[in-house]
C-alpha cells in the first residue's frame, strides 16, 4: 500500500512538466492563429482608438512572453483568470459544463464497451465464421463514420422517424434543473433529492448521445478484443484448462476474457482522449452543455484564458484517467507491482 | 499382461492446410496398461504431440481424425457426445504440457484452478473439503501447502510443473499423457520429476503416456516404448529391446544420437536429412529418403508393422519374419 502510494504521489508530480508543456503549446497556437479576442469582439470595423483601449484593458497589447509569464504566475496561484468576452471567472462555465461532459463521458465508455467487448470475444470464439465476419465488418465500419454523422443518423432514425428518444439537451421541457441542480452530475442530483422523473428524464436525455460515443469507440474494442483474445485462445493454459475439462463457456468468458482484458484496459486509458474529442463533435450534435460545445463557442470568440483553462481541465482528466488505468492493473493482473 | 485400460486403433489425423492435406498421424494403433508408462518418442513435427491430444479429442482445429478409435471403457472417445467428454477430460484422462511456466491462468490462485477443476467434476462440492484435498495433493507433490494461495508468478518452474502435475492428478485419473513435460525444466528439476512420475503411477495406478523426443528420459522410466516418424509408428516394444536390439534404422540412428561419456573422442552420430513434408510424403517408406540401408522396394511401396522376435517393426529389412 505504502508503495502504491508513493507511486501515485511520483505519477502526480510528473503531470505538472506535463500540463506546463501542453500549456505552453497552447498558448503560443492561440496568438499564431489569425483573429483576436478583440476583433471578434468589435467586428472588422471598430475605429482604432477603441480597439487599442480595449485590447490595453486586456493586457494583450503587452508583448507576448510577457504576458505568458504573467499567465503562468496567476496560474500557479491556482487562478484560470478572468474570461475576455463575458465579465466571469474562467473558472465559473468550467465548473458549470464540465459535469454534463463527464456523465456522458462516463455513459458513453459504458455504452462502448458493452457494445465492443462481448462481441469481440464472441467473434474470437466463432473465429471465420459468419457472425465473426459480421462483427468485424461493423467494427470497422463504425470505425470510420465520422461521430458527428452517426449523431445525425441517430437522431435522424430514433428522434425523428421512430420518435422515442429526444434529439437535444439533457432534459425535456417538463423537468426544471434549477430544482434538483446540486453537483452539477443530473443523474446523482435527482437521486439525492429523490426525483425520480426528473432522474427518468436525465437518463432518457442522455440515451442517444451516449450511444453515440459508444458506437463510435466500440469500433476500437470489438478490434482490439478479438485480436487478443484469439492470441490468448491459442495460448497453452487454455489448452490446459480445456484438458482439465472445464466447459468451453467459462474458458472463453471467463479464463480468456480477463486476460484479454489488460491491453483492454490500456486501450480504455488511451481512448479517453478520443472520447473528449468525440464528445466535442457529439455534444455540438445533440445541443449538449458541455466542456466541448464550451470549447468550441469559446474558440470562435478567441476568448484565450477560458480555451487555456479547458485545455488544462483536459489535460488533468486524461492524466487522472491514466493514473486509474494504472492503479487497477495491478487490482487486474496480480503480477504488477508498483 | 493384464488387459489395457485404453486401446488406440488405427487413428488418423489429417490438418487440411492451405497447400494439401497434412497427414501427421496415419494409423497408429497403441494400447495404454494400468500402472504402465508408454514412451512415445520421436522428432519434432512427428505426430507425437497431436497423437496425445487426440486421447482427449483436443486436436487443435483445423485438424481433425479422420478415421480409427479410441476404445476406454468400451467407449470410443472420439464418438462421445460434448457434455461426456467433458466429464472424460481431467477426471478419467488428463494432461500435463511441454511448458508449465504458460500451463497455469496467470490471473487465478492455484487453489482457485484446483477448485475450478474440482467443481466441474464433482459439482455441490464443498469448498473446505476441496481445500483439504487439494492441501494433501500439494503435499505429496513436495510444495508447502500454503503456496496454494499464491499466483503462478509467484512460483518456482519447477513448484509449477509439480502443481501442473498436482491439476492433472486431482481427480485420480485413469491415464496420464505427458506432453514434454521435461524439455523446458533443468536437469535437477527432471529427476525430480521422474521420481515423483514414478511413484505416483504406483500410488494411483496410472497409466502414462510419456511423449518426449529424449530417449534418455523415456529409458528411465518407461516399460514400453513406440519410435513415430513421420506421422507413422515405425517401431514399438518393451523398453529394454528397443534400446538393446534396435530394428529399425531410425530408432538406431536415434539411439546413436545419445552421446556417450564413456566413449572419449567419440564422433556423435547425427541424421542426415530432414524429417519428412508431411503434405507430400515420400512414396514408399517415409524415412527412405534418409535410410542408410534403404533399398530399392522401400522406395515404392509402404512398409505394414509387422512382428520379430518381441518387438513391431515397419521395415522392409524383416520381410521375410512375416
Amino acid at each position: 500500500m505504502k508503495h502504491v502510494l508513493k507511486y501515485i504521489i511520483t505519477r502526480v508530480i510528473l503531470t505538472i512538466p506535463m500540463v506546463f508543456i501542453l500549456l505552453t503549446f497552447v498558448f503560443i497556437i492561440l496568438r499564431i492563429m489569425p483573429g483576436d479576442p478583440v476583433s471578434a469582439m468589435l467586428g472588422a470595423h471598430a475605429p482604432e482608438y477603441v480597439i487599442q483601449e480595449k485590447k490595453e484593458a486586456l493586457g494583450l497589447n503587452k508583448p507576448v512572453y510577457i504576458q505568458y509569464v504573467e499567465y503562468l504566475a496567476q496560474l500557479a496561484r491556482f487562478d484560470f483568470g478572468e474570461s475576455m468576452i463575458f465579465k466571469q471567472k474562467v473558472s465559473s462555465p468550467i465548473i458549470e459544463k464540465l459535469p454534463a461532459t463527464i456523465e456522458l463521458g462516463i455513459f458513453g465508455m459504458l455504452f462502448s464497451l458493452v457494445i465492443g467487448i462481448p462481441p469481440g470475444a464472441f467473434a474470437a470464439r466463432k473465429r471465420r465464421s459468419l457472425p465473426d465476419f459480421g462483427i468485424r465488418l461493423y467494427g470497422n465500419i463504425v470505425w470510420c463514420i465520422p461521430v458527428y454523422w452517426l449523431g445525425l443518423m441517430l437522431q435522424l432514425v430514433f428522434g425523428i422517424w421512430l420518435d422515442i428518444f429526444p434529439i437535444a439537451g439533457r432534459t425535456g421541457t417538463k423537468v426544471f434543473p434549477s430544482l434538483f441542480e446540486r453537483t452539477g452530475f443530473y443523474l446523482i442530483d435527482t437521486l439525492i433529492t429523490g426525483n425520480i422523473t426528473a432522474f427518468l428524464d436525465v437518463l432518457y436525455h442522455i440515451f442517444l448521445p451516449a450511444l453515440t460515443l459508444g458506437i463510435y469507440l466500440s469500433g476500437v474494442y470489438i478490434r482490439l478484443t478479438r485480436a487478443n483474445m484469439i492470441d490468448i485462445l491459442k495460448s497453452d493454459f487454455i489448452l490446459a484448462a480445456r484438458a482439465r475439462g472445464i466447459p468451453e463457456n467459462k474458458i472463453v468468458y471467463n479464463y480468456a476474457l480477463k486476460n484479454a482484458f489488460i491491453p483492454i484496459l490500456t486501450m480504455m486509458g488511451l481512448q479517453f482522449a478520443l472520447l473528449i474529442g468525440g464528445a466535442i463533435l457529439t455534444e455540438t450534435t445533440f445541443s449538449w452543455p458541455g466542456m466541448g460545445r464550451l470549447l468550441l463557442e469559446r474558440i470562435y470568440s478567441r476568448d484565450y484564458p477560458t480555451i487555456q483553462g479547458i485545455i488544462v481541465v483536459f489535460a488533468l482528466g486524461i492524466s487522472m484517467i491514466s493514473l486509474i488505468v494504472d492503479i487497477i492493473y495491478a487490482l487486474v493482473d496480480p503480477r504488477i507491482k508498483y | 499382461m493384464n488387459s489395457p485400460v485404453c486401446e488406440i486403433k488405427n487413428l488418423h489425423i489429417e490438418y487440411p492446410i492451405a497447400i494439401g492435406t497434412v497427414r501427421a498421424v496415419e494409423d497408429a494403433s497403441l494400447n495404454l496398461y494400468p500402472g504402465k508408462v508408454l514412451g512415445l518418442v520421436g522428432e519434432s513435427g512427428c505426430g507425437k504431440s497431436t497423437l496425445g491430444l487426440s486421447l482427449l479429442n483436443l486436436v487443435r482445429p483445423p485438424g481433425k481424425v479422420s478415421k480409427g478409435s479410441i476404445i476406454y471403457k468400451g467407449q470410443d472417445i472420439l464418438t462421445l457426445p460434448g457434455k461426456k467428454l467433458l466429464k472424460l477430460r481431467g477426471r478419467n484422462i488428463s494432461m500435463i504440457f511441454q511448458n508449465p511456466l504458460t500451463s497455469l491462468n496467470p490471473l487465478m490462485k492455484i487453489k482457485d484452478q484446483f477448485y475450478d477443476t474440482m467443481i466441474h467434476h464433482e459439482p455441490g462440492l464443498k469448498k473446505e473439503a476441496a481445500m483439504k484435498r487439494i492441501e494433501e495433493l500439494v503435499e505429496l507433490l513436495g510444495i508447502e501447502k500454503k503456496r496454494i494461495h499464491e499466483f503462478p508468478h509467484q512460483l518456482s518452474g519447477g513448484m509449477r510443473q509439480r502443481i501442473m502435475i498436482g491439476l492433472a492428478l486431482i481427480m485420480k485419473p485413469d491415464i496420464l499423457i505427458a506432453d514434454e513435460p521435461t524439455t523446458s525444466l533443468d536437469v535437477i528439476v527432471e529427476a525430480g520429476f521422474i521420481e515423483l512420475l514414478n511413484q505416483l503411477r504406483q500410488t494411483y495406478n496410472l497409466s502414462v503416456m510419456l511423449i518426449s523426443h529424449n530417449l534418455g528420459l523415456v529409458a528411465e522410466i518407461a516399460e514400453r516404448v513406440a519410435v513415430m516418424y513421420g506421422g507413422k509408428i515405425v517401431e514399438e516394444g518393451s523398453a529394454e529391446s528397443i534400446y538393446s536390439n534396435p530394428l529399425h534404422p531410425y530408432t538406431l540412428g536415434l539411439i546413436q544420437c545419445i552421446p556417450n561419456i564413456k566413449l572419449e573422442n567419440q564422433h556423435l552420430f547425427t541424421m542426415p536429412g530432414s524429417p519428412p513434408d508431411l503434405v507430400h510424403p515420400p512414396p514408399g517408406c517415409r524415412f527412405s529418403p534418409r535410410c542408410p540401408k534403404v533399398m530399392a522396394q522401400c522406395r515404392k511401396e509402404l512398409p505394414p508393422l509387422i512382428r520379430k522376435n518381441e518387438q513391431k517393426v515397419a521395415c522392409w529389412l524383416y520381410r521375410e519374419n512375416r
